[in-house]
Order: structure tokens, then sequence, then C-alpha cells
């Protein structure tokens, strides 16, 4: 059995004979108990801080409307499901499958455009490089809301206003210069000395793609993935604007929920808390993927 | 072996992905369009999801029954996402709807500039409709050049509810058209912080359709105007400074906490939860303080009509309402839409399967002579009638003014206008400036619009 080493000292004060000055050499101080459990302590505290509302739309949605809206709020009561019973029995299964159809297929669509234009874009640079980045990532400047009247219009025009596939290019198009930014920082971590491997074995582009780059950011692909489907599903002011009773989706339900004669808190946190639960399970699913491909491109 | 099988499930999960994607947009966008299930007609119908028209909703297999041929679509929004939507819409000819459920303050204005299809011909070709039921405030509201161009869901007018059990315990009388100096009186006696009960709750939050109508309403009882005939704007006179400092100090002294961000729904909440002793707002707001399931007031409250000052009456007037956009390329089952949800037999139906509480109010006259409403409604039926039918300028005002409308200006303009001045207002409330600071900026932007109206040039 080891004997424990000595605790380190805070600070040391080292004596030469060949140096005969006296230096002082500071060492940062270990991380004691105390300190460490004050961090835990406020780690704790800032993690429930921000998980609160999350609880209590949860808590609320197992609620009646007249306790969901009680003063001062009650946090024991009765549960029920009668929330959940009414949301699953409404016409709630359109609004949340054209939200499936909007995200998967943007989701699909961006990842064919943005593998191949991260490629061009890191492993062999195009000419102008930097103003092809600086491009796509100006597309994200300008508001929204000063461009909807110009969008609308044109989807009016050309009949396309209430139409799922509208939803699918603009979220396409919305997402994308996100997913080319992001997929160009993971083929930036793949080694040169790899592809040069593959080329020496005589692997087309192709095949360097599909045998080699793909499968060593395949994380950074979930990530990205997960991203546009955060950002897809939750996305809100297009929906509003230009869907109606065929392309509505699960954020436009949210908000029928809510009326302004009439108590609504308790319908809002359960069509809430059932339009979290698969972006939700989504980044459970993906979690370790995630987090490799999160922590790819900030590793050196 | 493992590394193979993996690529061709990841590949092949993409193949079927993508193409179950691809499969279901197809299948979506062969359901667009101006055919629904079945080869029937299908109509789009933009509501606001309050909750006369979620019980529509949910009762709209009967129309199926009636009319198998016709399909209906609902987009239900809260209030300002609908009415944003609804316009933007409409003025610019987008056509995603064949109804639209606006209000008398868009109804004249958008059927002047033709966007709403004349209703008189479908109404005249309805056997049994009866137009002439309609409460003649409301059914003139709706019209355009002597023609309807919309037909009222449910009107409403603005009174005051208070809890007649504290009133009798503490020795006190409501009029039945008190003053907003009695109310002022009334708040201070019932008042009670530590309990954290108000004396009275008033709507603080900004909008045009939120604290602007009922002060608008109190502007109108203190002799104020928003401009004159002349369209000089008037928001900084002497009546109106003196108007808006009584609202802003009763809900300041004696109003709910967080004023200024309360809207209807806020102020709903406080007075059915039991937490203040009166409540001047919309009559619509039976609904929710009469119903058990959600209040628990019921049985312990009474009505009267809006507070006045110089004027005999002061209550609002508003009716949501239904039209059919000249867009529309259904029309005619737009119209048998309508007769249904605002046809007699539509309040037979709601009493029947849902309420009768639940009856839409304020609309048709024959409402509160079907015996069931009559015994449930004795209270505010009355105040609500009163207050309906003597909602006209004429009535509320003391001064001529150039426009139409109470609790509103019944011009373009008043939505931005109306909005900003809502703000202002709002910061007066919550105490960030003085009511004259508010009215002054207030003046600013009135005069802005003035300008287009000729004043000034």
């Amino acid at each position: 059995m080891n004997v424990a080493a000595p605790p380190e000292t805070a600070s040391a004060t080292v004596h030469t004979a060949q140096a005969p000055r006296v230096k002082k050499v500071t060492t940062r101080p270990p991380k004691g108990p105390r300190r460490s459990s004050l961090l835990t302590t406020f780690t704790w505290v800032v993690a429930l801080l921000f998980f609160a509302p999350v609880a209590w739309m949860v808590l609320t949605s197992f609620k009646q409307e007249s306790a969901a809206a009680s003063s001062p709020p009650s946090f024991f009561f009765e549960p029920t499901f009668d929330q959940y019973r009414n949301i699953l029995s409404s016409d709630a299964g359109p609004y949340f499958l054209n939200s499936v159809i909007a995200t998967a297929g943007s989701t699909l669509l961006v990842l064919l455009l943005a593998v191949p234009a991260a490629y061009a874009l890191s492993i062999r640079p195009i000419k102008r490089t930097q103003d092809a980045l600086f491009f796509f990532i100006s597309t994200k400047m300008l508001p929204i809301v000063a461009v909807i009247m110009p969008i609308y219009v044109i989807a009016g025009q050309i009949r396309m206003l209430d139409n799922i596939l509208t939803l699918i290019i603009l979220y396409t198009a919305m997402n994308l210069p996100i997913a080319i930014w992001m997929m160009r920082s993971f083929f930036l971590e793949v080694p040169g000395e790899v592809l040069e491997a593959a080329s020496i074995d005589g692997a087309s582009l192709v095949g360097t793609m599909r045998r080699v780059l793909i499968p060593m950011v395949a994380p950074g692909i979930a990530a990205t993935a997960l991203i546009c489907v955060i950002f897809a599903w939750n996305e809100f002011f297009f929906a509003l604007n230009l869907t109606a009773a065929n392309a509505a989706t699960a954020p436009i339900y949210l908000m029928s929920t809510m009326t302004s004669e009439g108590l609504f808190l308790a319908q809002l946190s359960a069509a809430s808390v059932l339009a979290s639960l698969p972006v939700v399970l989504a980044g459970w699913f993906a979690q370790k993927q995630l987090v490799r491909g999160l922590s790819m491109g900030a590793v050196k | 072996m493992t590394g193979i099988s993996h690529r061709m499930s990841r590949r092949s999960l993409l193949t079927t992905g993508f193409g179950a994607a691809a499969g279901a947009a197809a299948l979506s966008l062969t359901g667009c369009g101006t055919t629904g299930r079945g080869g029937r007609e299908q109509i789009v119908v933009a509501i606001v999801s309050n909750p006369q028209m979620q019980d529509a909703m949910s009762l709209i297999s009967d129309f199926h029954r009636q009319h198998p041929n016709i399909d209906v679509r609902f987009v239900s929004l809260p209030e300002n996402e609908a009415r944003a939507k609804i316009t933007a819409s409409v003025a610019s000819g987008g056509g995603e709807f064949d109804v639209v459920m606006i209000s008398n303050y868009e109804t004249p204005i958008w059927a002047e500039r033709g966007w709403l299809a004349d209703l008189e011909p479908y109404i005249g070709e309805t056997s049994g409709y009866d137009d002439d039921d309609f409460i003649p405030t409301i059914r003139e509201a709706l019209s355009y050049d002597g023609r309807q161009h919309a037909v009222p869901f449910y009107g409403e007018s603005s009174f005051l509810v208070y809890r007649e059990d504290l009133f009798i315990e503490a020795g006190l009388e409501m009029p039945q058209q008190p003053s907003w100096d009695q109310i002022r009186e009334f708040a201070a006696e019932l008042h009670n912080p530590a309990q954290g009960f108000s004396g009275i709750a008033l709507r603080g939050l900004a909008g045009w359709g939120e604290n602007l109508a009922p002060i608008n309403t109190v502007i109108n009882t203190f002799g104020g105007q928003w401009f004159n005939t002349d369209w000089e704007p008037m928001l900084n006179s002497t009546e109106v400074v003196e108007a808006v400092s009584t609202y802003v100090d009763t809900l300041r002294t004696w109003g709910q906490p967080g004023a200024a961000t309360s809207g209807y729904g806020e102020c709903m909440t406080h007075f059915n939860q039991g937490n203040a002793a009166m409540w001047y707002d919309a009559s619509a707001m039976v609904s929710g303080i009469e119903d058990p399931r959600s209040s628990t007031v019921v049985g312990s409250t009474n009505y009267a009509l809006a507070p006045v000052m110089e004027t005999d009456y002061s209550g609002w007037l508003y009716a949501w309402s239904l039209a059919i956009p000249e867009t529309s390329q259904h029309k005619q089952a737009a119209w048998d839409f309508i007769t249904w949800m605002t046809h007699p037999d539509y309040f037979q139906l709601v009493g029947n399967e849902i309420s009768w509480e639940a009856l839409p109010p304020g609309s048709r006259q024959s409402t509160y002579d079907i015996p069931e409403y009559a015994d449930i409604s004795g209270h505010y039926a009355e105040p609500t009638l009163t207050s309906m039918e003597n909602a006209t300028q004429q009535n509320s005002m003391v001064h001529e003014v150039p426009y139409d409308g109470l609790q509103f200006v019944a011009i373009p303009e008043f939505q931005d206008l109306g909005t900003r001045v809502g703000q202002q207002l709002s910061a007066a409330i919550a105490g960030q400036q003085t009511v004259e600071e508010a009215l002054d900026q207030s003046q600013r932007f009135a005069e802005s619009v003035a300008r287009t109206y000729g004043w000034g040039n």
C-alpha cells in the first residue's frame, strides 16, 4: 500500500547555492474542498434556474385550467391527464405531421448541399473561399421580418402559400449557411495524411468522401443535423405568415391553443410538452454522437 | 462486416428517410388546393381562438351533416396574430381564406376598398335567416353604404362586474349606472393589498385593442375626443388629461398587481379567482365569469352599466363577425358556412350540445328570449342589451367627431397610432412617466396622422 504523498503547498520558496537571491515560485493553489463544493452548489443553482421554467411547464400540463391560473400558484394539486386527452382527441395530428415533413425534408436537403459545399471550402479550397464563406453567413444578417412581405407576395403569385414545399425550401435556405460553416470546421479537423493515403490507394473523390471522410466526420454530421432539426422544428415566423390550413406546423398549433378570452395555460403547457418531446428525444438518443461532434471543431 | 452493414443501414436509412419525406410532401401537396377530401369543395375559415369560436369548431360535424359536399378547414389564432394574418392576406389578395373573422373596425374600411363581398344578395336568398333579428347598432356597424359586408357571430359592449357579496358585507350599494367618482370610492373602500385583494381590475397592457379600449370610453364620457371636426388632434386637451389621469390613478392606487402588463385575460383571471372587487371590461366577460369550470365567483357577482361622467352612456361597441374576402373562389360554400354559424338554429345547437352559458352573446336579440338562456342570464342580460343598444356616438360622446367608432377611431392608421398611444399610457400606468408626458407624446403621434386628413395644411 502506498503512502499518500503530502499535499502540495500553496507556494514554495527555492534556495540554491548558485542563486543566492531568494526567488519565489508561486504555483496555482489546488481547488480546496470548500471551493469545490461552492462551485458545485453554484452550478446546481444555475442549472435549476434554467430548468425551473421547463419543470413548471410539465407540472402545469397536469393541472386543470383553473388550478393553472390560480394565484398564488399551487404546487400540490390533483394531477389530471385531461389536457393531454384534449390534445390527442383534437386535430393536432396534421400540425405535427407537417412539422415532421418540413423538418426531415429540409434537414436532408441541407445535408445533401452542405457536405459537398463544406468539402469544397475546406479540403479542396476553391478560389475566394473566404468570400464564399462570408457570402453564406451574410444571408443570415438580414432580419427575416424585413423580407417576409416580398416572400409572401412571391409565394402568393406562384400559388405556393400554405404549401409544405415552401417551408421545406425556406428552412433549407435558413439552415444551409450554419450547416456549411459547421461542416467546414469538422472537415478541417481531418488530417491531410489520411486523404493522401486514400489517394495513394487509388480512391476516387466519391470513394474518399464515402469511405474515409464521411465516416470520420459522422459525429459532426449528426451534430449539424440535430441543430438543423431543432431550428426547423421550432421555426415559427415563416410558418405563421406563409401557412394556413394545409401546411401549418406544430408551433402554430401551440399558438392556436392560446386565447385572449379565457384560460389556456394548462392546455398550452401540455401542447408545449408534446411539441418539445421529439427534439428532446432526438438529442437524448444522439447524445454520444453529439458531444463528440460538437467538441470536434474545438479540439486542436 | 459490421462496418459494411453499419454503412448500409445508414445509407438505407437516409434513402428511406428522404423518400418518406418526399412522399409525404407530395401527398401533402396533392392535398392542397381547392378540392378537399373525397372530391368535396374545401373552404378555409380564419377565426380568432376565443371560447365561442372553439365551440363552433367542436360542433362542425353538424355542418358537415347538413353540407356533406363542403369540407371546412379552420385556421385558429389568438386575436393579435389572427388580425395581422387576416389583414395581410386580404389586403394583398393572398387568397388563402374563404371566410374571415373580423370586427366592426375593419368591416367598413375593407368594404370601402372592395376587399369584402357584399352579403346582401346572400342574406336575401337565405330563408329563415332573419337578418332583422341582429342588434341594430351592430348591424349598422357592419354595413358600408347601407349594405351588410359582415354578419355578427357575437357582439359586446362594456360594463362593470362587481362582487355583490362583498358590497353587501361592506354596506355599499352599486347604482345601476355608477359614476367614475363612485367607482373610485368603492375601490378605495374594498382595496386590501395585504390580502392580495384589489379594489378594481382594469386593463393596462399596451395595445389599441387592449388598454385603449376602456380608456377611450373614459375619454369619451369625460368629454374628450381624439380629433375635433377639423381633424385637429385633441389628446392633450383638459378633458383627455382629466380622463386619463382618473383611469391611471384609479388603476395605480387600487388596481391589480402588474397593472401595466394586464390585458383582458389577466384581468379575467384576477377577477375569476376572487382577487378583485370590481372589473370594468367587455360584456363578453360573462362567458368566463359565469362558467363554474374556470371561475370561483359564480353566484356572487352582479353587473352595472359602464361608469359615466358627462354622457348618458359609456359602453363600447364591438362585434366579432364573419365576412367573405372578394378573392374567395367558393363564395356560396363560404356563405353556407356563415349561415350555419350565425343562424338562430345554431344557438339551440350550442345550448343543447355544449351549455346555455356558452351561447354567443350580443348578436341576435332573440338569444335573450330563449327560456334556458333567460334563466341563467337574468342578472346580466339587461345590462348587456342596454349597453349595446345605447352604444352610439350620440349617447356616449359630448362633442361631434369626424370619425366613426367609440373605443377606436375607424381610420386605417389607427392600428398603428392606437398601439403607440397605448404604449405611452401603459408607461404612465407603470409609473415610468407622467400622464401629461404620455399625452404630449401621443399628441405628436396624432398630429402626423391628422396631416393626412388635411389638418395643418
